[in-house]
């Protein structure tokens, strides 16, 4: 099998839908005794049928996230290059048919940032933009790359999807995690929402993983944007995903996470809304059913939501977050790409962490440890 | 007493100091357990600023040794590199070498990890390759010039015991070097079997910090490792089933 998409295309959306809604009580039951679960068993624990389950699912969720992980939580932080953006996606704040002043941060203001979010204590980087491949292109990221590199121990990506050699490229510049999200694992759905641009191919997108398992990353991440489509089933296309991708590039790390469409000037309602309850299943679902995976929350969610689940199997954070290019020193007040939920400051999070417990780890990775180095 | 290179231990519990609620829970549980050898992950370690640095600071006890670990690493050419930088940035000549390219279950490349025990110990390292329970791996290491084993007992962070112990025990009879058995380690008693069979050391992480109560639990591994050990000095009374009443085989020399 040579990409994902051979395995995907043995799938129909609608089958999957029908099985995770027809499992029952008994099947929940079976998965969560089991010393090990597999597909069958993750449909089973984010189905409707689950729901009476879930402070169970909890407290299996946070054992087993104590036991591989320990009482920490990583922290990282997001710093937006650009907001140029070609592509148009219903539900985006930086896409080509929203008016909004784009911005590419130069050099002098990508050290601006890089100052000021190092004085908030970061040491792991997560840079991302939209697509715009004439000025945002592997040149640009190999220079913002090389700015940012020397201060930070860990510098993740999030950008739009690249070829393998361009992966490879920018590895000895200090890259160690990529965040590729699929949105939906919904073919039709994926074009309606991805009408325009390079990334209204959905098939590019999907094999974007495996090119990153074959330049050798330490580290990916995988996702759906929850609210474009029936989240349990697009949950399970990520679980067969990861699943694909831990068998098929086992030398890779990786991550999960969780977005629910938050609100923009002029966006997008949720097509299928994801209730607090639903999120905290969804979290402890992907917990028991794989105890290794990585388990992200952003700043989209709120401070009640972030306060009361981070125990419960999440294993990294990012605090006081701005989703604008320049957002942190160079120009604080510019439109973002979404509306973050949760403002308080990093040191406030890790006040947080504390006093829940649980200690906030900051630095996880060393710039010795990456491949040629070429910063 | 346990000698590793020129350095002698009292204790035989060796730890680490990942997983823990706080620096504070873990200096407490690391003092109660009387280790005199911890490990660090080199990745969790701020170089640029290490007298600030948190987790340093709280190991700065004059019965403990620091023992940086290579965690982190794929190869024998990353190993070599950060092996390096934890000698110039910590001082010291020794070495747990972790080489495990496989992000998901920790297990250690034993190809890897042999070329770079060779090469460390050649640039003069103190080698403490973390290994799969391989009796023959384990030899070919000594012949690398490694200054210790550290078998697995089971998956690292499993707490399933020791799942390997028919390997570990041929490792410990064959040995020339000490055998640390590393990982899985989930009880005190499962301490106490690895010192009964004559493994010189147990390193211990995840059963003690992730425990409700890290002091007492790093206390009672202290417990159990030195009664683990002495019972193996005193030699256990042999086991045997059913009485050995009559002899039937040799009752016609009687005669």
């Amino acid at each position: 099998m040579s990409s994902f998409k051979d395995l995907f295309n043995t799938y129909s959306w609608d089958d999957v839908k029908q099985g995770i809604y027809s499992k029952t009580a008994a099947d929940v039951l079976h998965a969560l005794r089991s010393p090990k679960r597999n597909l069958e068993d993750f449909k089973a624990l984010i189905s409707p049928a689950a729901e009476p389950f879930l402070e169970e699912m909890a407290q299996l969720s946070q054992q087993i996230s104590q036991k591989r992980f320990g009482k920490t939580m990583q922290l990282y932080v997001p710093l937006y290059l650009s907001n140029e953006c070609n592509n148009i996606c219903t539900y985006c704040g930086f896409s080509f048919d929203n008016k909004v002043r784009r911005k590419t941060l130069s050099d002098k203001e990508i050290l601006q940032e890089v100052e000021t979010i190092k004085k908030m204590g970061y040491d792991h980087v997560l840079l991302v933009t939209g697509e715009a491949n004439q000025t945002v292109h592997v040149d640009y990221f190999k220079k913002a790359m090389e700015l940012v590199s020397p201060h930070f121990s860990n510098v993740s990506l999030e950008v739009q999807p690249l070829e393998q050699d361009e992966y490879e490229a920018l590895i000895p510049y200090g890259l160690h995690a990529v965040l590729v999200y699929q949105e939906t694992y919904h073919r039709e759905d994926y074009k309606k929402h991805h009408p325009k641009g390079k990334k209204s191919n959905f098939d590019y997108r999907l094999e974007t993983p495996d090119r990153l398992g074959k330049a050798g990353i330490h580290k990916m991440g995988l996702g759906v944007l929850i609210g474009l489509e029936d989240w349990r089933t697009d949950s399970f296309f990520t679980a067969l995903h990861l699943s694909y991708l831990e068998k098929t590039y086992w030398q890779s790390k990786y991550s999960i996470s969780f977005p629910r469409l938050r609100p923009f000037s002029g966006g997008l309602e949720p097509k299928v809304a994801m209730n607090d309850r639903e999120l905290v299943q969804l979290i402890c679902a992907y917990r028991i059913f794989n105890e290794e995976i990585e388990l992200s929350l952003s700043t989209r969610e709120s401070e009640t939501f972030r306060n009361n689940v981070l125990k419960l199997g999440i294993t990294s954070m990012s605090a006081g977050s701005k989703t604008n290019p320049g957002g942190y020193a160079v120009e604080p007040e510019a439109l973002e790409q979404f509306e973050i939920s949760d403002e308080r400051s990093p040191e406030e999070i890790a006040q947080l962490i504390k006093s829940q417990g649980y200690e906030p780890v900051w630095k996880d990775w060393d710039s010795a440890l990456n491949p040629k180095a070429n910063y | 007493m346990l000698k590793i290179g020129n350095t002698t231990f009292n204790s035989h519990l060796f730890t680490g100091t990942g997983k823990y609620s706080s620096s504070e829970v873990m200096e407490k549980s690391l003092l109660a357990s009387g280790s005199e050898l911890v490990t660090v992950a080199l990745k969790r370690v701020d170089f640029k600023n290490q007298v600030q640095d948190d987790l340093l600071t709280k190991l700065n006890h004059p019965h403990i040794k620091l023992l940086p670990n290579t965690s982190g690493v794929r190869n024998a050419k990353e190993a070599i590199f950060a092996a390096q930088l934890a000698r110039e940035a910590l001082e010291t000549n020794l070495i747990k070498l972790e080489i495990h390219p496989d992000p998901k279950y920790l297990m250690p490349d034993p190809i890897e990890t042999l070329i770079a025990t060779e090469a460390l110990a050649k640039l003069g390292f103190i080698v403490l390759p973390y290994i799969h329970a391989d009796p023959v791996l384990c030899k070919r290491l000594e012949e690398a010039g490694t200054a210790a084993v550290m078998p697995l007992g089971s998956p690292i962070g499993s707490n399933k015991g020791l799942k390997t112990i028919d390997f570990l025990e041929i490792i410990i009879e064959q040995s020339h070097v000490p055998v640390i058995v590393d990982a899985g380690i989930g009880a005190p008693s499962d301490a106490a079997k690895a010192m009964e069979i004559g493994a010189d050391a147990v390193l211990v992480n995840t059963a003690i910090a992730v425990s409700p109560d890290p002091v007492a639990m790093g206390l009672a591994f202290k417990m159990a490792v030195e009664a683990g050990r002495m019972a193996f000095e005193a030699r256990l009374a042999p086991k045997h089933t059913g009485a050995v009443a009559s002899s039937p085989l040799t009752s016609f020399l009687d005669v």
